[in-house]
């Protein structure tokens, strides 16, 4: 019973496939995605507009907009349970209480015209029927904890009185009012300063711990990646196209588009000669090349390529690369 | 000799530049209760051929800077000479001929062009405006140049804006601001805008126009890696003020300042060996509001050495006296009573 608890991931997401039908044609924005997050655990999905990780959060969370969107195949199991053909009830339990979205843009995802207390309290009146003041006091709380200073004097202040840092933090004590078991952060600290992205990212890992949540990261950031992830998905197109964790994947990519995005960034600690830089742009999802959708981008592409899908090999253990040459790619 | 000295001759002087916007009060009789000091005082040289990298967090007055220098905000004070004239002072003809040498590259590529107008238009456009430049007949062709020289395809000449990317759009950007040859090319976050496999195409784009051209290039950015990248001095702003000046190694593997100190140590640095070696600081506490800056010192209230001299004196910039005469990498412009070497950046 409890080996059966312990091997079941906290979630799991099997062969998701995501479309949107549009007046162009069929958008594949997600194209068979698999992964999984256990508890206090980070994985961190990296890629780059249009790669299709923010949709595969959205369907997690069920708030894709359907129509445009469909999900024709896959599923995506919450401790287990396939929330794909949970009735609507069942999954509205599951959103806020057990499974809690961090936005990138926290001034529009906040209510303008409600202050933050009421935004906060909410939580707790819808889910927990608690009364008006039960649920302001359950504000302040919040706001304390997520170390907004003067919280009972700054529970009635509107969004716009925050700072971005501050708005931020807003969403990390609305995401965490009822104490899920998982957050998905979509490029939490992407409209944020370094010095105020060091201080959000801290405090997010903090609680964390403290609460032993798991975590999905959406970025394209690499070097947050690098601080927080214990394993990372870099998707490309709709698909992932390597995981591994996350020291393996920094030191030996398995795949050449991963190789070329660490090479493509410039660091802090020296002056480097000229960037490397993939050629080309990223493939429109409504013309997506035949066979790896990087091929045309590749330095490595051969005949294969253009025409066979790479499935997502096994590199190791517990890594995957979808590369016809990943042996190749992971030698150098 | 002479070559070495004529390459040293800044081709831009800032003189305590200031830009304050005044902070009104009333509809029908208005009065001005105050001021925010977006920019409060910088000074500051660009060489030729040289990037000068300006970094700050937002609010700190960075993209003002730009907008004074291009005359496109009227300075509060202070001066800046292009070739020895005060372009802050200058208006009509002087003003449009000044304005020819100094261009600009903006952040957004999707808001920064007409979606209305080709690509040829858009380009072309500055010809109207400096028709010495191109003949007439000659500008279809000139465009077509330009294009190709930024790596688009001469044929996309009666395209719109949509019909690019991201990257391509930013391309045709900069083909607008070469287009009248300038001097100096100020470039206002011209990258952030981008995936990053597309960053690097662009960064080295600009390396390449800048060696081609003898271009000088304010590049101003939030992102510390690329700045040093691409930079070859490295201003840091806070608040309206320039905290720290200097080449690339000194502001990178040297700096002095406490501000830079913190802003380098919250840099993520893309390797997860170096994820517990490195020194987190981490500032308590918002910018303050330039409308209202703490006296002395602006950092002080965030900073974890100040004393009560800080608020009461307000450190200049200048090369701190105990490595004045030194040649370690401390020895550059740094504003802080307490000025010391501090290696945040590499793990120990």
């Amino acid at each position: 019973m409890t080996t059966a608890e312990n091997t079941t991931p906290l979630l799991e997401v099997s062969d998701l496939h995501v479309e949107f039908h549009t007046r162009d044609g069929v958008v594949r924005a997600v194209n068979g995605v698999n992964y999984s997050v256990n508890s206090g655990e980070t994985l961190a999905v990296l890629g780059e507009s249009g790669s299709g990780k923010s949709v595969t959060a959205q369907a997690i969370m069920g708030i894709l907009d359907m129509p445009p969107a469909k999900i024709p195949q896959g599923e995506i199991r919450f401790r287990g349970q396939d929330m794909l053909t949970m009735s609507r009830e069942e999954r509205r339990q599951l959103r806020g209480q057990k499974i809690a979205m961090i936005f990138q843009d926290a001034l529009s995802s906040l209510n303008p015209v409600l202050s933050v207390g009421y935004q906060l309290g909410e939580m707790f009146r819808v889910h927990q029927g608690l009364n008006k003041k039960q649920a302001k006091a359950k504000a302040i709380e919040l706001m304390d904890r997520v170390k907004i200073p003067a919280a009972a004097q700054r529970v009635n202040d509107y969004p716009h009185q925050f700072s971005g840092g501050m708005r931020q933090r807003i969403m990390i004590a609305m995401a965490l009012a009822l104490e899920p078991d998982l957050i998905i952060a979509d490029e939490p600290t992407t409209a944020l300063d370094v010095t105020v992205q060091a201080q959000v990212m801290d405090l997010l890992a903090e609680l964390q711990q403290e609460f032993h949540m798991g975590l999905i990261l959406i970025t394209h950031d690499l070097g947050v990646v690098a601080d927080v992830a214990d394993k990372i998905a870099v998707m490309y197109a709709g698909r992932i196209v390597e995981t591994a964790p996350v020291k393996e994947l920094y030191a030996q990519p398995a795949h050449p588009y991963t190789r070329g995005l660490l090479d493509s960034i410039p660091r802090l600690d020296q002056k480097g000669q000229e960037l490397y830089a993939i050629k080309g742009l990223p493939p429109n999802l409504l013309r997506v090349p035949s066979g790896c959708a990087f091929n045309p981008r590749c330095p490595k592409a051969e005949d294969i390529c253009r025409t066979e899908l790479p499935a997502l090999a096994a590199v190791s253990e517990d890594r995957g690369s979808a590369c016809h040459f990943w042996k190749e790619t992971l030698n150098g | 000799m002479a070559e070495q000295t004529s390459q040293r001759e800044p081709i831009l002087q800032v003189r305590n530049l200031k830009k304050h916007f005044p902070l009104t009060r009333g509809v029908v009789f208005k009065k001005t209760v105050g001021a925010v000091k977006a920019v409060d005082g910088i000074s500051f040289d660009l060489f030729q051929g040289e990037t000068l990298g300006i970094v700050g967090e937002s609010g700190c007055g960075k993209s003002t800077v730009a907008k004074l220098l291009m005359n496109l905000e009227q300075a509060t004070a202070g001066e800046v000479f292009y070739k020895g004239q005060d372009i802050t002072k200058l208006s009509g003809r002087a003003l449009k001929e000044v304005r020819r040498n100094i261009q600009m590259v903006f952040q957004d590529p999707y808001t920064s062009l007409n979606p209305r107008m080709t690509v040829g238009d858009i380009i072309g456009e500055t010809f109207d405006i400096h028709p010495e430049v191109a003949p007439k007949g000659d500008r279809r062709r000139k465009v077509q140049d330009l294009l190709d020289v930024v790596g688009l395809n001469p044929e996309y000449i009666n395209r719109y804006p949509h019909q690019f990317s991201g990257g391509q759009r930013q391309r045709i950007g900069i083909a607008r601001g070469l287009a009248l040859n300038p001097e100096i090319i100020i470039c206002d976050e011209p990258v952030s805008a981008l995936d990053v496999s597309v960053q690097a195409q662009v960064i080295n784009l600009m390396e390449k126009l800048q060696d081609e051209f003898n271009l000088s290039y304010i590049f101003i950015a939030h992102d510390l890696s690329i700045v040093r990248h691409i930079s070859d001095r490295v201003g840091v702003m806070y608040l309206g003020k320039m905290a720290e000046i200097g080449t690339d190694t000194e502001i990178y593997d040297h700096p002095t300042h406490p501000y830079t100190q913190a802003l380098l140590s919250a840099v993520p640095v893309p390797d997860p060996e170096a994820r517990d070696g490195r020194e987190r600081i981490i500032l308590s506490g918002d910018v303050p509001s330039p409308a209202n800056p703490p006296s002395g010192c602006r950092f002080r209230t965030r900073c974890w050495k100040a004393q009560d001299k800080c608020a009461e004196e307000v450190p200049l910039l200048a090369v701190p006296e105990r490595f004045r005469d030194t040649d370690s990498g401390a020895a550059h412009e740094s504003a802080c009573h307490f000025a010391e070497e501090k290696d945040v950046v590499h793990a120990a």
